[in-house]
């Protein structure tokens, strides 16, 4: 049996490993010692605390692996994609709270990472990638794998570095990782030639870092968070609206003193489920285009929403001109540019959230005025928790139902497990029917929506948490994007059991051409079901993990149950779904919030 | 749609000015024109950038801006407490019969000749953009030739300079 911790016996038993001569400490000051660029490279990961790294070698990151092979403090993980290393390192980042790091040659290897560190941009999440260059001189000339990655992700990544003396790698790699997790978290990149790497230079830690533009405000202004908590005390029907900024600040606690100290309703953007307890009363769910009809209605009923690390993404807002139009905003981020980007901001914060609600609870705790009497309001919203609760019907055919199957990996994994998901309609029911109790336990990409996504974030997230069941939520279309990585898992050792949602179609875009392009099914018919290509239990088979498969009702339990007890390899389970199930409710794409409809045919009215 | 000048104080690094450029791209705006060089400091270089864009937009353009790990400042200069200069070199037809007319139109707008042939000169001016045009106007009839134009660079009236607080 192996675990996420140890190291598989075939790397041990390498004889390379068992002779090379072990790195000396780096010295506790900065007094410089003689090593190559590599070895800068490698000693600086070390010094800035990375543990592991998911990445593949190739031509000119060479010469990094070759001391990579003697650290005892940074363990890579050899993925088979460059894609499955970004979005590893984005699962260990989002599960952790570390900076995720990644690594790749030129060229290929490079653009591989584009859509993990795009994904990465989008979702805030800090991921270093390392990516080998071609030689100095050779830049520019369209040599053998050179690719202007620098130019490439410039408008994917917070920032990105092209190092172009050995004598800048330990700074450069310390303001990588100082830029990735500090403000808004992202990805930065730094591209290092291969002579870069091979040529001597001195090391010493710690680097000065010089990034003189780069000042992100944590504290937020003493003088807004008195005019929030003025408004929240004169608020009849307040809403925190709460995204995944509160989660990356780590603000859970406060968010949940504050929510318990003025009673006002909470909904969780499909980035910050498991911010705040599903099983608390405040709890309204998730908003949005799938969100719960009480949460979307309490959103546009709303005379002020409190955004806290939230971003007014037009999956949430729908049609913005319509959108929760009488409220006030009092709108607080890290990033000022996010605050009156969407929706004007009457009380704009700028800060980190932990901050921010710590000073928001004093504040309002000083208000001098009472808060207004919010019975009234919570009536209005528990009158649409009873009417319109989220909720599925079974398929009329007979299949099994994939909203039951998730609700059932929810209930028996329970809130203690992590899970991922990929992107389409088994995205939105896990974000839906699993109930979060914590933050860091539902990873997803939500801003750019990478099919793809959920079997190597799993994969990082089992690495970054050994102990945790991780659970990745896949659709069959997704699946065949990115399953190669369970290899990886099962000869790394990282025991992840992945749920293969598997209706036999593109879901949502099927649910999209049933709902606005007349059921007629371009494309979307994949033929896992029609044909059984792959039979995705044989495939497991073969890529190492335990292979399962349900179709009925009847046995959802039990073959979660199984899986649930396999932990010596990965787990992949067939449920086998009808392909008819829809996301309910919804807010068709254009629309504004007040056109959610809680099911087919059925409108919600939330005018007073 | 109105004008607005900024002076972006950037770290004088390789690829800033791209890291600029393809922001306004891809953020919809257009650059009216961009004009970068050195400053009194030799780590910073800086930008002077015309847009023409509502007010609300160009918080949001001045935002991104300053998401920008390498931009150190942004000022944006209002033109009536700033200086505002272009450079324009434009070669007009002028041979014997018509070339005192054009030298008189060059001495009216405190233009200098820079470059002479028997057939034309060349002339180069600075001002504001009014200026430019208004002298481009005059020179047309003649048959311009070739131009080039500077973008605009803008500097605040007064004793304070935004790059002393920006840069320790």
């Amino acid at each position: 049996m192996t675990s996420a911790t140890s190291r598989p016996s075939a790397a041990a038993a390498n004889p390379a490993t068992a002779h090379a001569p072990r790195p000396k400490p780096a010295p506790p000051t900065g007094t410089p010692v003689r090593v190559t660029g590599a070895q800068s490279l490698v000693r600086s990961l070390e010094a800035v605390g990375a543990e592991i790294v998911f990445g593949i070698p190739g031509g000119t990151i060479l010469p990094a692996y070759d001391p990579l092979l003697d650290s005892t403090k940074v363990r890579h993980v050899l993925v088979r994609h460059e894609q499955g290393a970004g979005h590893a390192a984005t699962g260990y980042a989002q599960a952790t709270g570390k900076v995720g790091v990644c690594m790749a040659t030129s060229g290929p290897g490079a653009t591989n990472l584009v859509t993990p560190l795009a994904d990465a941009n989008m979702d805030s999440v800090p991921v270093v990638a390392i990516t080998g260059q071609q030689t100095r001189a050779l830049i520019g000339t369209d040599a053998f794998q050179e690719a202007d990655i620098c130019g490439i992700t410039m408008p994917v990544t917070k920032h990105n570095f092209l190092v172009t003396d050995p004598a800048d790698i330990p700074r450069t790699i310390a303001e990588a990782f100082h830029l990735a997790k500090t403000g808004r978290p992202g990805p930065v990149l730094v591209d290092i030639p291969k002579d870069v790497l091979q040529e001597l230079t001195s090391f010493s830690w710690p680097p000065e870092l010089r990034l003189p533009g780069y000042r992100p405000t944590t504290r937020p202004h003493g003088k807004q968070v008195r005019e929030a908590a003025k408004l929240i005390r004169a608020a009849k029907r307040p809403v925190l609206y709460v995204g995944g900024g509160v989660i990356k600040a780590e603000a859970s606690p406060e968010l949940l003193e504050l929510a318990e100290l003025t009673g006002i309703p909470v909904v969780t953007t499909l980035m910050a489920r498991g911010a705040f307890p599903d099983s608390h009363r405040q709890n309204l769910g998730m908003p949005g285009m799938h969100g719960t009809v009480p949460a979307v209605g309490a959103m546009q009923s709303s005379d002020l929403l409190i955004a806290l690390g939230a971003r007014f993404d037009d999956r949430v807002t729908g049609a913005l001109d319509s959108f929760a139009p009488h409220a006030q905003v009092v709108h607080a981020d890290i990033d000022p540019a996010e605050i009156s980007k969407n929706r004007r901001a009457d009380v704009p914060i700028v800060g980190d959230c932990k901050e921010i609600i710590t000073e928001l609870i004093a504040a309002v705790q000083a208000e001098a005025e009472p808060a207004q009497d919010l019975a009234p309001w919570w009536a209005t919203i528990d009158e649409w928790r009873r009417t319109f609760p989220l909720g599925y019907e079974w398929p009329e055919d007979g299949t099994l139902s994939p909203q039951y199957v998730i609700e059932r990996i929810g209930a028996i994994a329970g809130p203690d497990a992590v899970y991922t998901a990929g992107v389409g309609q088994h995205q939105m029911w896990a974000a839906q029917h699993i109930r979060y109790e914590n933050p860091r336990t539902w990873l997803n990409s939500g801003g750019l929506g990478t099919m793809g996504y959920s079997v190597p974030a799993a994969m990082g997230a089992k690495f970054g948490r050994p102990d945790a069941v991780v659970w990745a939520i896949d659709g069959d279309g997704c699946f065949q994007m990115t399953n190669q990585e369970l290899a990886t898992c099962a000869i790394e050792g990282a025991p992840i059991k992945v749920a293969v949602i598997n209706n036999g179609n593109l879901g949502m875009v099927r649910q999209w051409q049933n709902l606005f392009y007349s059921e007629r099914y371009s494309q979307t018919d994949l033929g896992t079901h029609k044909h059984r290509i792959p039979d995705f239990t044989l495939l497991a088979e073969a890529l190492g993990c335990a292979g399962l498969r349900c179709e009925t009702k009847e046995d959802v339990d039990s073959v979660i149950q199984r899986a649930m007890e396999i932990n010596d390899r990965p787990v992949v389970i067939d449920f086998v779904v009808g392909k008819d199930a829809q996301v309910w409710p919804m807010v068709a794409s254009g629309t504004g919030n007040s056109e959610i409809m809680a099911a087919r045919g059925i409108r919600p009215l939330f005018d007073e | 749609m109105s004008t607005h000048t900024l002076s972006v104080l950037v770290e004088n690094k390789p690829g800033v000015l791209a890291r600029v450029s393809g922001l306004f791209s891809r953020r919809g705006f257009n650059i009216e024109s961009l004009a970068v060089g050195p400053t009194e400091h030799p780590d910073v270089s800086r930008m002077t950038i015309v847009v023409a864009v509502e007010e609300l937009p160009l918080e949001q353009v001045t935002k991104q801006l300053n998401k920008l790990v390498n931009v150190i400042k942004i000022v944006e200069l209002e033109p009536s407490v700033a200086v505002q200069r272009e450079l324009l070199l434009v070669k007009v037809r002028a041979d014997a019969t018509v070339r005192s007319q054009v030298l008189e139109t060059v001495q009216l707008f405190r233009a200098k000749v820079v470059d002479v042939s028997p057939e034309a000169l060349t002339i180069e001016a600075t001002g504001t953009h009014d200026k430019i045009e208004a002298l481009l106007r005059m020179l047309e009839p003649y048959g311009v030739r070739e131009m080039v134009q500077s973008g605009m660079v803008a500097i605040g009236r007064g004793p304070r300079s935004i790059t002393a607080t920006a840069v320790r």
